[in-house]
């Protein structure tokens, strides 16, 4: 027996453990319990036994401290913005955001509303949307899906371009929150 | 000493990986008795390593940083102190340190550290879980501590090793049988020690979402679980140990500790949860009673 083909190379050492890390990171995925918008309705039958996301390591905490991902379900409101950015904030890294519906996208039905945002992305760093309105659970079971698939490929990287991006996304939040009294960043 | 020094290592890293198991083994119990298909089995430990690797940012004094580990500490001594299998006298570890007095008192020291750095994180439902932590402990270390000391007393010996040594002369010589009102008041002591239903006022999720780790993230959060799982796995040994016979071989060990850990998860799932009085009350009444009514007998 011959091998006709010369030995990969194993990957350095940090590689291959960034590589586990990330399978651990992508099949424990803690969600904060916090909903936005009308879609935070579609989250509760994912913990049913219809759909039980428990199954693919996904579980609901109730603070903000031991969550990776926030999920901002729906249109985001003016003045709910300030207590996301607060939320998200005091998650420890790496966390990522799943956007549902499409108010997050562009606005959705509420694209010329006073009191809403319309794209997202400008506020905040979005990892994953799932679009719809509302989302059914299996498309946000997919969407939690392509999260999985980025966090195991490590592209799933918001975080990290929120925090070097950090003037931009506070450019942006202020011209939202004109009675703007957060530190300047919330750990 | 290097054979000694080997045992303890295994003894730790075997109880904190048989701790992890058991608790993914009841994830997935109680996800079949909701009719859903559940987390794997080594969901626990998957989440543990991605716990040990975030990044930590949250500082909330020197009391709050100890905490995890007084808990470690206190599940290690008590794991420590109990010898596991019954003529392998490797495996008895440093059970010639103390007897169970010295035992319920770490136990009580673990919880208290714990108790000290939630407090310190200074939010409001991890005070109010502590709180009622330590109302419910002194409540169920009473009846358990009356438990011990009339199997104890009845035995003529407060160490482990004798109480296990006086058990060796088949089933019925197992404390349950021998003293079946301290082993229920035990047992019912015991519920509320493995934070279950309906004795789950600390944790009580729908109320004070999850109480004294509140503040707790990453590394600390992981040391947390890993202390969970280890003075679970302790507590587990320590009643096998005080009414069931101690374990005669590694095979009765396991069986043992599983079937003892599935009793307050079957019981948990059927339960809803009682209102902090009425645990203290029932604490205090049923399994106290109970406890003290073997008490009174082999005073007699
Ligand atoms: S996308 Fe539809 S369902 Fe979702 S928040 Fe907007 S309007 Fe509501």
């Amino acid at each position: 027996m011959y091998c006709n083909q010369p030995p990969e190379k194993p990957g350095n050492k940090k590689e291959l453990l960034e590589k586990i890390t990330n399978m651990a990171r992508a099949n424990s995925l803690w969600v904060t319990a916090y909903g936005t918008g009308c879609g935070a309705i579609e989250l509760r039958p994912l913990h049913t036994s219809r759909f039980d996301m428990e199954r693919f390591g996904i579980a609901m905490r109730p603070t903000p401290r031991q969550a990776d991902v926030l999920i901002i379900s729906g249109y985001l409101a003016t003045k709910t913005l300030k207590r996301v950015i607060r939320v998200y904030e005091q998650m420890q890294d790496p966390k990522y955001i799943v956007a549902l519906g499409s108010c997050t996208i562009n606005g959705g039905m509420y694209f010329d509303s006073y009191n809403t945002l319309n794209v997202l992305d400008k506020y905040l760093p979005v990892d994953v949307y799932v679009m719809g309105c509302m989302p059914r659970p299996e498309a946000i079971i997919d969407g939690f899906s392509l999260l999985m698939q980025k966090i195991k490929d490590g592209r799933a990287q918001g975080w990290k371009h929120y925090k070097e991006n950090l003037d931009y996304y506070r450019e942006n939040q202020k011209k939202i929150i004109t009675d703007w009294d957060l530190p300047d960043y919330n750990w | 000493m290097l054979a000694n020094f080997t045992s303890v290592a295994l003894t730790i890293v075997g109880a904190l990986t048989w701790g992890l198991l058991l608790g993914g083994i009841s994830r997935s119990v109680t996800a079949r008795i909701h009719g859903r298909m559940g987390p794997r089995v080594t969901q626990n430990f998957i989440d543990l390593w991605k716990l040990f690797r975030k990044t930590s940012s949250i500082h909330h004094g020197g009391m709050f940083w100890m905490a995890p580990m007084f808990r470690i500490t206190g599940a290690i001594c008590v794991l420590l102190m109990v010898p596991l299998v019954i003529g392998q006298n490797i495996t008895y570890n440093m059970s010639f340190a103390g007897d169970v007095f010295l035992l319920i008192y770490i136990m009580f020291f673990g919880c208290l550290g714990m108790a000290l750095g939630a407090g310190n994180s200074g939010h409001p439902y991890a005070v109010i879980a502590v709180s009622r932590g330590l109302a419910q402990m002194s409540s169920y270390e009473l009846s358990f501590s009356i438990a011990v000391v009339a199997i104890a007393v009845g035995l003529h010996t407060f160490k482990i090793e004798g109480i296990v040594a006086a058990q060796q002369a088949g089933i019925t010589s197992w404390n349950i049988f021998r003293f079946p009102f301290a082993s229920a008041g035990a047992l019912l002591a015991f519920l509320p020690m493995q934070m279950a239903y309906p004795f789950g006022i600390v944790l009580a999720p729908q109320e004070i979402p999850i109480g004294p780790p509140t503040e707790y993230s990453s590394r600390m959060l992981s040391f947390m679980l890993s202390g969970r799982a280890l003075f679970g796995v302790a507590k587990l040994i320590l009643f096998v140990s005080l009414l069931f016979g101690g374990a005669s071989s590694w095979l009765s060990l396991f069986v043992k500790t599983f079937l003892l850990y599935m009793y307050p998860i079957v019981v948990s799932s059927v339960f809803p949860r009682f209102r902090t009085e009425q645990s203290i009350r029932f604490l205090w009444f049923i399994p106290t009673t109970l406890a003290l009514v073997d008490l009174v007998r082999v005073m007699l």
